[in-house]
């Protein structure tokens, strides 16, 4: 008997490794047999992990564009301190509405192709990888409770992205179109030519294309349906390279949307089937290009009004500061502007048709403030050359002293003078 | 055996227990950090889908543990807790089946080597990634039929990759185990 057990003590561990590896085989086989996904231990895996994954997630998204931009920001005050607080303020400022921006443009891309696409989807947010770095899978932040199931296709406005593998509660798994376990039935767009694609080779191809096909380079191919997964007639890819193969042609893609690399994704709740274009291409972006921005000539030279942001505003103003009281930025020995005087109006040019419309030299010091600083803006006589801004004293100025680059109230109809009730009288 | 084998040879108090130095309920966070980290790193760091803290971890308990069954009941554990978050298309088991040879083979070679040496450890990382890497491909391939590109020298980077990883993190887990001694 003791013999028995120091046999056994001395074979222990071997046994144990026999027995661990024998019943997770014995449990792959039961799953890869029956083709039942064991929903208990990955519910369990899921719910643990992906709270903290969506938590970390979120704040990362909100917070590190900030960040980042606040770290230039002291980049640049460095190298003006004269300018630093109100050059901070301006990009603080900057930097909230681009985020903002930022954001409102990608959820309005991903809004306009749901209203525009037929099929019915609901977005979702990627907030984290699969375990299998060979495996390409992501978990989006939408669950059974957002209605989806197994199977429905994930896509962006820009191409295709994978379809859904597994639906827990509030998350779901999704399987990318660049997994080597998965293919989508494709179609090209002139020739109609029917294919599918693999992209489990570490790039996209289509096959099952005879060689007698013609597919030419550029040319856009698109779902087909075939698959039943996505629906007909979303966007795929180009062809990049089309050779000759053995028996079947080498058809090589570039996808059009980027499965690894995407953030947010729509989840087709009910495909609709859609027709192939036939001509034009699908269009890459939704957003419209801007029309051409006037030219200088037709605006009379540069406006502080053409401008797109208060910090190009605020470096207009200074450029003509420095320009006015012959100041050379980053030259030696140049006398310092004062950067508090407001640039010459509009009147005081007006009030000389024939004087050359760029900005003749201040001769007054530079402390010296231009007469005409503060002077309201008279919109109903600017061409009476009478009233010279010379003889116009400075009114006071009622209103709180706002720091350079302070948002100033957007109403240029009004002057200066006329808001505060009490400046009234004088004028 | 001569003396400088049994220089080598380790002797190990069998008062030492893996329990005793890191608790269970630290075994459990340890893991869940090492599963997060390779669930939700990636999204950060694209390049780090290669790093396997999970992997490093096994090795790191097999090594400093001479006896293989709780190393290889740690992998098993650890393996399962990764496949529990794989693609519904992968069976769970692949990985607890390959982190349950590794953490056996780690805990062997303990008992014959003295493996505090940091080189050692590194160059048995090493060697373990591709066994894990390799392993589970052809795992892949015979019990699942799934023809997975496999590419040796990218695997051996990827391995010198998780081994610049290993250094500090074998180093923090030491520090922890001293301080749990002490």
């Amino acid at each position: 008997m003791d013999a028995i057990f120091n046999r056994y003590r001395s074979y222990r561990s071997l046994i144990v490794l026999v027995v661990v590896i024998v019943v997770q085989v014995l449990y792959l086989a039961y799953q890869v047999r029956t083709g039942r996904d064991e929903r208990l231990i990955r519910v369990w895996a899921v719910s643990a992990v992906t709270p903290m994954a969506g938590i970390v997630e979120a704040t990362r998204h909100n917070t590190i564009g900030f960040l980042k931009d606040y770290f230039l920001l002291l980049d640049v005050r460095e190298q003006n301190r004269q300018l630093k607080r109100d050059n901070d303020q301006l990009r603080l400022e900057n930097v909230f509405y681009r985020n903002q921006l930022t954001t409102a443009e990608h959820a309005h891309a991903l809004t306009m192709f749901q209203t525009k696409s037929p099929s019915r989807t609901v977005a979702a947010r990627v907030i984290g990888d699969s375990t299998v770095s060979t495996a390409k899978a992501v978990f989006i932040d939408r669950g059974s409770t957002s209605n989806i199931e197994k199977g429905m296709a994930v896509v962006t406005p820009d191409g295709i992205v994978g379809k859904v593998a597994a639906v827990y509660p509030l998350v779901s798994q999704v399987l990318l179109v660049t997994d080597s376990t998965f293919k989508v039935g494709v179609e090209s767009q002139k020739g109609h030519v029917h294919g599918s694609l693999n992209c489990g080779l570490g790039h996209c191809v289509v096959e099952q294309i005879q060689n007698e096909e013609d597919i030419a380079n550029g040319e856009w191919f698109f779902t087909s349906g075939e698959d039943r997964i996505f629906p007909k007639g979303f966007p795929v890819g180009t062809v990049v390279s089309a050779q000759p193969g053995n028996g079947m042609k080498d058809v090589r893609l570039n996808l059009s949307g980027a499965p690894g690399g995407t953030e947010e994704v729509l989840v087709v709740l009910e495909g609709v089937h859609q027709t192939i274009p036939t001509n034009a291409v699908p269009e890459e972006k939704i957003a419209k290009p801007l029309p051409v921005p006037p030219s200088d000539k037709e605006n009379g030279g540069a406006l502080p009004g053409t401008f797109q942001t208060e910090a190009d505003k605020l470096k207009q103003k200074y450029q003509q500061l420095g320009k006015a009281q012959e100041h050379v930025y980053g030259a030696l020995y140049s006398n310092l502007p004062n950067f508090n005087a407001k640039p010459a109006p509009k009147p005081l040019v007006a009030a000389d048709p024939d004087a050359p419309s760029k900005t003749t030299p201040n001769p007054n010091p530079p402390a010296k403030p231009a007469p005409v600083l503060g002077a309201p803006v008279n919109k109903a006589a600017p061409n009476t050359p009478k009233a010279p801004a010379v003889k116009q004293p400075r009114p006071p100025s009622p209103k709180p002293v706002l720091p350079l680059g302070s948002p100033r109230p957007k109403r240029p109809m009004e002057g200066p003078v006329s808001t505060p009730p009490s400046a009234s009288p004088q004028q | 055996m001569n003396e400088s084998s049994d220089h080598l040879l380790r002797s190990r108090r069998s008062s030492e227990s893996l329990f005793s130095r890191f608790q269970v309920v630290g075994l459990v966070v340890l893991t869940l950090i090492a599963v997060i980290s390779k669930f939700y790193l990636p999204r950060l760091i694209p390049s780090a889908v290669w790093l396997e803290v999970p992997l490093l971890l096994t090795i790191y308990f097999g090594l400093m543990r001479p006896d293989p069954v709780p190393a290889l009941l740690f992998g098993a554990f650890v393996g399962i807790a990764e496949d529990s978050l794989s693609p519904a298309n992968l069976p769970i088991g692949m990985y607890g089946i390959t982190k349950t040879l590794v953490g056996y083979f780690a805990a062997s070679v303990s008992q014959r080597f003295n493996v505090d040496n940091s080189l050692i450890r590194l160059i048995l990382c090493f060697f373990f990634y591709f066994f894990h890497a390799f392993f589970y491909w052809v795992m892949r391939r015979a019990l699942l039929q799934q023809l997975v590109p496999f590419d040796p020298r990218e695997t051996l980077l990827h391995g010198l990759f998780n081994i610049a990883v290993a250094l500090p993190l074998y180093l923090v887990l030491d520090r922890m185990k001293v301080s749990q001694e002490a």
